[in-house]
């Protein structure tokens, strides 16, 4: 009798201690694991851009750098905008419902933004992470007759149009990513912080 | 469960031996008897003083190059528009560092050194250093700057607060050791007083050394909290280990 | 009552179809690597002497800071900057930015002094009773080895963060090696790759410091167990407990290392840990020993800070190297006192090993020993002004005298009877 409970006494101060022992481990890796994440310095980096489009003609597109990505600023023409119109069964994710995740609720439209001739866009390929090109040509000799502008990817051929939205059939799986921006001004817009915008 | 008698002599001898190492603690050697800050980092108001009197006193030559703007205002609870309108004067990003406009070049020209970025002056001079270094200013005329002080003799730096403390000129008494005489720091006494009464002058540079040392360390609050959880958890995990210790070697005869 | 009594059962069958599979898993490594063969040799059927005292707990405390400094090192090396432009502001931002960067430094801060004292109780715990004697000599030998392993990563981490004393400390210590006869010049300038210590100098430190003495100390580490785990554990009483087997060929004074061992030293950890965090927590600077006060000012080649002396743990050998007036022979003498404890194992005549059956001149020798060593190491840390400088000299004439005349008191020595069996009264 004695000898069993001495083995269930141990028993369960060795399990007892395992479980302290363990959570032990558990609370000494948090802090080594949490050192990975983007820290101060990345925030700052990674702080919000401002761009200036009042010197933005219709139909050109602008560059900035946001958190180390290219952020596109496009003025799209009324002609542009028509041509969104009416294709989506060439389109992958015409709606932008596949991924919601891909643009701020604000941006989840037609025309994949806040104001509708401004289209702001990460310029990333949502394939491999290659920098597509704006190809606002019409028909082009490469991309065939039924090209009507947008952006191509050189890296493995997906097209895009000039919504960002994928064209079906192609490697890469979903739209261009819409990242968080709101106006400041008329003509002056804040890249990564979006804090009342839509509203 | 008897404690056994196992020769703890010594062992215990040893340990203490190489342990307890009689150690006296290094200060830094000035001459004169440093005055106790009794700083408080978990103070937040005395931090809060401490930060604007750095602002508007310090920051005119003294940088705090590795303290973001964003970080002093979470720690010491300030909002972003109060951080803003208080303490960044010069405008720019809340999350940048605490750095000013004036050149390294410029202040040797002036002063005959760059001002000290004083992020981490708490952690090497000490507080106590600090809150005397403030308040020991005196008159010397031969003295470009026209002040002189008694903690670091031939300083560079001028007395910027000396509208608020007042101006002080220092008494020496003449003391002979050995056939040579000494000048003798005695006391301090006020030419011209300032704008504050010794006592709130005392605040003041307690309220901005506290400051310094925060700085120092940013963590050091949150350190101390934390320690205490983790001593707690090693308590309950060793008190498991030794009871199961003394389970096992129950089988030892 | 009857669906309850079925779910045990489903329970029991369970966890033995788990436990049949477990053990097959564990048959199929064995064929194919030693496993369960090692886990015998070095835990389950490792056999040291039952009377082990709390001075035998500091070995697997070793490991233990061991650990925490490659764990930690590791980690700060994703965030320091091995640059002369950058590295004490990088150190800051370890501090500040990256997210509890500041308590991965001062673990590694704290484990590189805790590292030492631990070692060092360790090495006195192996002179009192006579670990480093026949057959134990090479074992010392590895561990005297991991020692200086150990004193040049302390010192070539020290000049990383690019602090005042980091820089000075490396500057006086790198000048000693001009000490070396005919060479002397070159060698220094070789060791800095610079006419001072500069940028260049940083960067290999930083080399050797997170890779090539960690390499050299890990593998030293795995022959010291080897080497111990070959000729078996000493014990308090100095006696080899393999030679009183009983008829299963086990120790008689022997119990297994796990789980005997494992728990009173995971018992040791637990306590060691909270002194560590008690550091780490509440006085990472410890006073200034462990961080230094004028470390918290960036290099300055300029201008030498008031006071100098290295960390704690090197003034012993420090005061040695200051208490004799001539550059080469400081440095001679330095290096002698390092190189005399390895051949300890020679210099001890006296058959006995434990210090609880040598004679009064071997205790009091050691005692000398032990506080001069203590007392060198407080010396090292003052101002190089009288009375310490003659003081100094006294210890170190002691430290030395516990080494020379080793053979002479140690031949003649009264010993007492040394029992056959430990002694263990529980």
């Amino acid at each position: 009798m004695s000898a069993k409970s001495g083995l269930n006494r141990r028993h369960f101060l060795a399990v007892a201690t395992s479980v302290a022992g363990a959570a032990g481990v558990v609370m000494i890796a948090v802090p080594f694991v949490m050192s990975f994440k983007p820290n101060a310095k990345a925030q700052a980096l990674g702080a919000p851009v401002q761009v200036d489009i009042s010197k933005l003609e219709v139909g050109a597109l602008v560059r900035v750098m946001w958190r180390g990505k290219p952020v596109w600023v496009v003025r799209r023409s009324p002609e542009m905008l028509q041509r969104l119109k009416g294709r989506d069964a060439k389109l992958e994710d015409p709606r932008s419902e596949k991924f919601p995740d891909q643009q701020p609720a604000y941006a989840q439209n037609e025309t994949r933004s806040i104001r509708p001739e401004i289209l702001v866009v990460l310029g990333v390929c949502t394939h491999l992470g290659c920098a597509p090109i704006e190809r606002f040509d019409i028909a082009p000799v490469d991309l065939g007759p039924d090209w009507v502008g947008g952006f191509y990817c050189p890296c493995h051929g997906s097209k895009f149009d000039l919504a960002g939205r994928v064209y079906a059939g192609f490697p890469a799986p979903s739209n261009l990513a819409i990242p968080p921006y709101r106006f400041i001004t008329e003509n002056l817009i804040l890249v990564g912080d979006d804090t009342g915008a839509g509203s | 469960m008897a404690v056994s008698r196992r020769r703890p002599g010594v062992a215990s001898w040893a340990l203490a031996m190489l342990v307890v190492l009689p150690f006296a603690v290094p200060a830094a050697n000035t001459g004169v008897p440093l005055q106790a800050a009794n700083t408080d980092v978990s103070n937040i108001n005395s931090l809060q003083r401490g930060a604007r009197n750095f602002v508007n006193y310090c920051m005119g030559c003294h940088s705090a190059k590795y303290v973001r703007y964003n970080q002093l205002a979470r720690d010491l609870q300030i909002s972003e528009h109060q951080l803003i309108s208080n303490l960044m004067f010069a405008g720019g990003k809340t999350y940048e560092h605490m750095e000013i406009a004036m050149l390294e070049a410029d202040a040797t020209r002036w002063f005959g050194a760059p001002a000290p970025d004083l992020s981490l002056i708490a952690r090497s001079r000490g507080a106590d250093y600090l809150y005397t270094f403030l308040k020991s200013f005196y008159i010397d005329e031969s003295r470009p700057t026209g002040v002189n002080n008694l903690v670091l003799e031939g300083a560079a730096m001028p007395h910027i607060l000396w509208q608020l403390q007042g101006m002080q000129r220092a008494v020496f008494v003449e003391e002979e050791h050995d056939g040579t005489t000494y000048a003798v720091f005695e006391k301090f006494e006020m030419v011209t007083p300032g704008t504050m009464s010794a006592e709130e002058y005392d605040h003041f540079v307690g309220d901005l050394v506290n400051f310094l040392e925060y700085i120092g360390e940013p963590i050091q609050l949150k350190r101390r909290q934390l320690g205490i959880w983790v001593l707690i958890f090693l308590l309950v995990f060793g008190l498991l280990a030794w009871a199961l210790k003394q389970e096992i070697w129950k089988d030892i005869k | 009552m009857n669906a309850r009594r079925d779910a045990i059962t489903d329970e029991t069958t369970l966890m033995s179809k788990t436990a049949d599979k477990l053990s097959e898993l564990v048959d199929w490594i064995d064929v194919r690597f030693p496993m369960t063969k090692m886990l015998k040799e070095h835990a389950t059927e490792y056999y040291a002497a039952k009377n082990f005292n709390v001075l035998y707990v500091f070995g697997a405390l070793a490991m233990v800071v061991l650990v925490i400094q490659l764990v930690t090192g590791i980690f700060l090396t994703m965030s320091y900057k091995p640059d002369a432009e950058k590295a004490f502001a990088s150190v800051e931002y370890i501090m500040r930015d990256v997210e509890w960067g500041w308590l991965i430094r001062y673990m590694h801060s704290t484990g590189a002094s805790f590292f030492f004292i631990v070692v060092y109780i360790h090495m006195f715990r192996g002179m009192m009773y006579g670990s480093y004697k026949n057959p134990r000599e090479l074992l010392w030998i590895i561990g005297m080895l991991i020692y200086v392993c150990l004193m040049a990563e302390g010192f070539l981490g020290y000049l990383l963060p690019w602090g005042q004393m980091s820089y000075w400390g490396a500057q006086v210590i790198v000048s000693l090696f001009g000490a070396v006869p005919g060479i002397g010049e070159g060698l220094v300038e070789w060791i800095r790759g610079d006419y001072f210590i500069s940028d260049i100098t940083l960067n290999r430190f930083f080399a050797l410091h997170v890779a090539a003495v960690p390499l050299a100390l890990i593998m030293l580490v795995v022959m010291h167990i080897l080497a111990l785990h070959e000729t078996g554990s000493l014990n308090p009483d100095g006696i080899e407990i393999k030679e009183h087997k009983g008829p299963d060929g086990i120790p008689l004074d022997g119990i297994a290392f796990h789980p005997y061992y494992t728990v009173k030293d995971l018992v040791a950890m637990i306590v060691f840990f909270a002194a560590f965090s008690g550091v780490v927590f509440f006085a990472p600077e410890m006073g200034g020993y462990f961080l230094e006060h004028a470390n918290f000012e960036p290099a300055n080649p300029l201008k030498t800070p008031e006071h100098i002396a290295p960390v704690w743990y090197y003034t012993p050998f420090y005061a040695i190297l200051r208490a004799v007036p001539s550059k080469g022979f400081g440095a001679f003498l330095m290096a002698m006192a390092l190189i005399l404890l390895f051949f300890l194992p020679w210099l001890d005549r006296c058959k006995v090993k434990s210090i609880r059956y040598r004679g009064w001149t071997f205790k009091l020798a050691l005692t000398v020993f032990a506080v001069s060593f203590v007392c060198l190491g407080y010396l090292g840390m003052q101002p190089a002004v009288e009375p310490y400088v003659t003081i100094t000299r006294i210890f170190t004439i002691l430290y030395f005298s516990f080494f020379l005349f080793m053979p002479i008191y140690t031949r003649f020595e009264k010993t007492r009877p040394v029992p056959e069996r430990v002694t263990y009264d529980q």
